[in-house]
C-alpha cells in the first residue's frame, strides 16, 4: 500500500553483485554459494591450512569495533592479513559515540584516511545500513554483527562447516536451540537455510526466547528440546548471555540446562551422524554438556579456523566485484579518465 | 478589512454544508453566508470558482519546538508550516523544556503565538508535575492560564493510584484529560512493533498489548472517576474495540489517531530508515486496517497530525538511537483526503475529523465557517497536483517520510482571523 519507492538492495552494485555485506536476506543463492567455493580455494584440502594470497595488496581494511568482541574480530583481522591487506583496528565504546555527529563523523574521517572497507561491530540493529548508506561509494561495508540484527559471516561460515561435514546444505534438517529472540546469529542462520534449501529449519526454546513472530522466519518453533531434536542432521546451540537471567526471561541456569542443556542423551534423538556447532563462546553446563562440547560429534573447533576462509572469501569477493565493475565502466566509457567518476551509482 | 470569497463550494460540516457560495468576511470574523450584511463594501474580493473552502484545520497534537527544542522548530516556523497545510489551530503537548506545568510557560506558548500571529496556538498543560507522574500540577491554575486540556504526552503515568488521583482532580474542575495510553514496562525500550518484521530486523519490539492493557487500566479509571478523557494516538485494532466498546457504555470517550497510522505499517521499516520511527511504533498492516475502519465508522473522533520536528542530527544515527516522531503539519490534510480517494472516507467526514470533530471535543468554536466565527479558513484548490519534497517543507524539521509523495489538492491560501496568513506560490 506504502507508496513508498522501493529502493535497491544497497548492498548489491549496478552489476547485482556484492558491494557490501550487511544481512543474508534479499540475497539470491547464487550469492551465498560464490562465497562458500570461494572459501574453500583458501583451504587446503589435506591439512586445512590457509595460505597468505595478495588479493588485496595496498587495500586498507579498517575494524570498527564498537562492542568488544574476540573471536570475530581476531578472526577478521587474521582473514585480512592473509588477503594482505593493511589492517587498522578501532576499539570505540558506545558511550563515545553516543552523538550522531560524531558517529558518523568517526566514520567520515575514517573514509578520509583512505579506507576500502569497514568491518563493523555495533549493538543497534541496522547499524551496518546506517553506514553503508553514508558511505563514499568506492568504500565497503562488512557488517561484523548489529544488534539483534544479523552477523552474515558468522552464518556463512556455520554454512560452510556443514558443507564440509555434511556435503550439503540442502535437504538437511537443522535445529537452534536457545536464545533466538536475541541473537542476530540466529537470525543469519535461518536466512542462510533458507536460501541453501534446507528441508527443515526448527528453532528450541522457551517461549520467552522465541522471537513475537516466528512465521515471518519461517521456522518451526518447539518448546520440548527431545521433540525438536527427533532426527535433526545439524544442531546449533546458541550462547545464553547471562543477563537474559537477569531479565526475568528465565527462572535459572539450572533449570534452563534441564530443559535445554544439550546432553549426550539428548544428542542421541537426533540422527547418529548429527554434528553439533556453537558460535561460541560456550556456556560449559549452561547450554552444553562439556562431553558433548568436547564430543565427536561437535565440530566447534572446525568453525572457527572456517570463519578464517569464510571472512576471506567475502572480502575478496566484494573488492573483486570492484575492479569488475570499474572495468566494465570504463570500458563502457571509452575514455579511461572519466571511468573513476563514473563509478558512482545514480 | 471587508473581504468576499466568491463562487467557492463551501464544505463546513459544523452547518451540514455544502454548496456553491460567497463568504463575507469583516474584522476578522465571517459576517455573511450568501448575502451580504446590510451596507458591505468589500476592500478585496477573491474569485474562488472551482475551489473549495474549508474552516482551518484544528490539529490537537503538534510540537513547535518552543520553549526549549528551539533547535527543531520555533513558534513562528512551525505555525507557517501548519497554515501551509491549511491548519489554523493546533494544539502543542507539555512535552516543552521547561515542562508546560505552569501557568508562566503556557502564557510564553500563547504570548509568541500571538506575537507570530500565524495561527491560534493551544497548549495542553501537564497532568503532573514535569511530567514525572508523582505530583498533581496545579490544574486549575494552567486552565486559568489558557490550557484547553491536560496530558502527560509520551510519558503517561504508571502508578494507578496517581492517575486516578489525577483524573479525580481534573474531573472536580471539569477539564479534559487527553492520555496515551502506554505500559512502560511492556514497552521495554522498544523501538518497533512486535511483530514480522521486528522479528525479521531484530529491532527490540513493543507488542500491542503495551498499548492494550494500559488502555484497559485507563478506561476503568475515567469511568469511576466521571472525567470527560481523550485517547490520543491509538495505534492497536484491539483499542478501536476498546473504544467502541467504552462508548457504548456510555462513557465520556473520544479518540484520535496520528495520520501516519492510517498509511504506514511495519513494513516501511524494512530499509531501517529512520524517518519511519515514530511513538507509538507503526504497527502491522492489520492494524492499520482497523484504524482506518475506526475513523469511518466514527470510533475515532480526530485524526492529528502528531507533528514533530526533529534535526537532521537527531534523525541521522541507527534507527534505535535515533528520535522518534514525523514533521506532519504539511501533509495532515492531503492525506486525509487521500482517505477520500481511498474510498475509506467521504469528503465531508474526512473534513469533520479535522475540524469540527476536534473543535468540539476541545470545547472550542474553532473549525467552523458560521456566521460569527472568526475568519479562520482555507481556499483549497482540488484540481493541483504536487509532490512533496522535504527539503522544501516550511516546517524546520524535514523528517518526512512521505517525501516523494504526489498529491491531489493543495492549499491555495489560507486566512487566519480574516488575513491572509499563507499563499501558495508566492512570488
Amino acid at each position: 500500500m506504502s507508496a513508498r519507492l522501493t529502493r535497491p538492495n544497497i548492498q548489491l552494485n549496478e552489476q547485482g553483485k556484492l558491494k557490501h555485506f550487511l544481512t543474508l536476506e534479499g540475497l539470491k543463492p547464487h550469492h551465498l554459494t560464490e562465497i562458500l567455493d570461494t572459501a574453500e580455494s583458501f583451504l587446503n584440502p589435506h591439512t586445512n591450512e590457509i595460505k597468505k594470497v595478495p588479493l588485496l595488496r595496498g587495500k586498507t581494511i579498517m575494524n570498527l569495533f564498537f562492542e568488544p568482541s574476540t573471536r570475530t574480530r581476531t578472526t577478521f583481522e587474521i582473514a585480512e592479513k592473509r588477503l594482505s591487506a593493511d589492517v587498522m583496528n578501532l576499539n570505540i565504546s558506545a558511550s563515545a559515540t553516543k552523538k550522531g555527529e560524531s558517529l558518523l563523523d568517526t566514520m567520515w574521517n575514517l573514509e578520509a584516511m583512505q579506507a576500502d572497507m569497514f568491518v563493523i561491530r555495533h549493538s543497534e540493529s541496522g547499524a551496518a545500513h546506517f553506514f553503508a548508506e553514508h558511505v563514499a561509494p568506492h568504500v565497503h561495508v562488512l557488517n561484523a554483527g548489529d544488534g539483534q540484527h544479523a552477523h552474515p559471516t558468522q552464518a556463512m561460515l556455520d554454512m560452510f562447516t556443514i558443507r564440509k561435514l555434511k556435503g550439503d546444505v540442502f535437504d538437511l534438517k537443522v535445529a537452534i536451540v536457545g536464545d533466538i529472540l536475541h541473537s542476530r546469529v540466529a537470525r543469519s542462520q535461518i536466512q542462510a537455510l533458507s536460501l541453501l534449501e534446507a528441508r527443515e529449519i526448527r528453532v528450541i526454546g522457551p517461549k520467552t526466547l522465541i522471537p513475537p513472530f516466528p512465521e515471518a522466519l519461517g521456522v518451526h518453533v518447539y518448546h520440548d528440546m527431545e521433540a525438536g531434536l527427533e532426527g535433526v542432521d545439524v544442531i546449533i546451540m546458541l550462547r545464553l548471555q547471562n543477563e537474559r537471567m537477569q531479565g526475568a526471561l528465565l527462572p535459572s541456569e539450572q533449570e534452563y540446562f534441564n530443559l535445554y542443556g544439550l546432553t549426550e542423551r539428548r544428542l542421541a534423538y537426533a540422527k547418529p551422524d548429527a554434528i553439533v556447532m556453537h558460535p561460541g563462546p560456550i556456556n560449559r553446563g549452561v547450554e552444553i554438556d562439556s562431553a558433548v562440547a568436547d564430543g565427536p560429534q561437535s565440530v566447534i573447533l572446525q568453525q572457527v579456523t572456517y570463519g578464517i576462509a569464510v571472512r576471506m572469501a567475502v572480502m575478496s569477493i566484494i573488492m573483486s566485484n570492484a575492479a569488475l565493475l570499474a572495468q566494465a565502466q570504463a570500458e563502457a566509457v571509452e575514455s579511461p579518465e572519466q571511468a573513476s567518476s563514473q563509478e558512482r551509482p545514480e | 478589512m471587508k473581504i468576499i470569497i466568491k463562487n467557492g463550494r463551501v464544505i463546513d460540516p459544523s452547518q451540514n454544508l455544502d454548496c456553491t457560495t460567497d463568504l463575507y468576511i469583516a474584522r476578522g470574523h465571517i459576517v455573511g453566508l450568501d448575502t451580504p450584511p446590510e451596507g458591505f463594501e468589500p476592500n478585496q474580493t477573491i474569485d474562488a470558482k472551482a475551489k473549495w473552502i474549508l474552516p482551518g484545520l484544528v490539529d490537537m497534537q503538534a510540537r513547535l519546538g518552543e520553549p526549549g527544542h528551539n533547535q527543531t522548530g520555533h513558534i513562528a516556523s512551525e505555525t507557517k508550516a501548519a497554515v501551509a497545510g491549511g491548519i489554523t489551530s493546533l494544539c502543542c503537548p507539555p512535552d516543552t523544556d521547561p515542562v508546560t506545568d505552569t501557568q508562566a510557560v503556557a502564557e510564553l506558548i500563547q504570548r509568541r503565538a500571538r506575537q507570530a500571529a500565524t495561527a491560534f496556538v493551544m497548549p495542553i498543560g501537564a497532568l503532573t508535575q514535569g511530567l514525572k507522574g508523582e505530583h498533581l500540577s496545579e490544574m486549575y491554575a494552567l486552565k486559568q492560564g489558557g490550557c484547553v486540556a491536560l496530558s502527560q504526552a509520551n510519558q503517561p503515568i504508571q502508578n494507578p493510584l496517581i492517575l486516578k488521583n489525577a483524573l479525580e482532580y481534573a474531573a472536580s474542575h471539569n477539564l479534559l484529560v487527553i492520555l496515551r495510553s502506554e505500559n512502560h514496562q511492556l514497552k521495554n525500550h522498544g523501538v518497533a512493533h512486535s511483530g514480522a518484521v521486528s522479528t525479521r530486523l531484530g529491532l527490540p519490539s513493543i507488542p500491542a498489548s503495551a498499548e492494550t492493557t494500559a488502555l484497559a487500566r485507563d478506561l476503568i479509571l475515567v469511568e469511576e472517576a466521571g472525567v470527560r478523557a481523550h485517547f490520543s494516538q491509538i495505534s492497536c485494532a484491539r483499542s478501536v474495540e476498546m473504544i467502541q466498546q467504552a462508548k457504548q457504555r456510555g462513557l465520556p470517550v473520544t479518540c484520535d489517531v496520528a495520520i501516519h497510522q492510517l498509511f504506514l505499517t511495519e513494513m516501511d521499516l524494512l530499509d531501517f530508515s529512520s524517518l519511519v520511527h515514530v511513538t507509538p511504533p507503526l504497527r502491522s498492516q492489520a492494524d492499520r486496517d482497523a484504524l482506518r475502519l475506526g475513523v469511518k465508522m466514527g470510533v475515532i473522533d480526530a485524526i492529528v497530525s502528531d507533528h514533530t520536528p526533529r534535526g537532521r542530527d537527531e534523525k541521522q544515527l541507527p534507527f534505535g538511537e535515533s528520535k522518534p516522531g514525523i514533521s506532519g503539519l504539511e501533509t495532515l490534510l492531503a492525506l486525509t483526503l487521500r482517505l477520500v480517494d481511498d474510498k475509506v472516507l467521504s469528503l465531508s467526514q474526512a473534513i469533520q475529523l479535522l475540524t469540527e470533530q476536534p473543535a468540539n471535543i476541545l470545547g472550542l468554536n474553532c473549525g467552523s465557517l458560521q456566521l460569527g466565527s472568526s475568519a479562520d479558513l482555507v481556499i483549497f484548490d482540488p484540481e493541483s497536483y504536487w509532490t512533496l519534497h522535504s527539503e522544501s517543507m516550511l516546517s524546520e524539521g524535514k523528517n518526512s517520510p512521505f517525501s516523494g509523495w504526489e498529491f491531489s489538492g493543495q492549499v491555495e491560501m489560507t486566512f487566519f482571523q480574516g488575513r491572509p496568513v499563507y499563499l501558495a506560490n508566492a512570488v
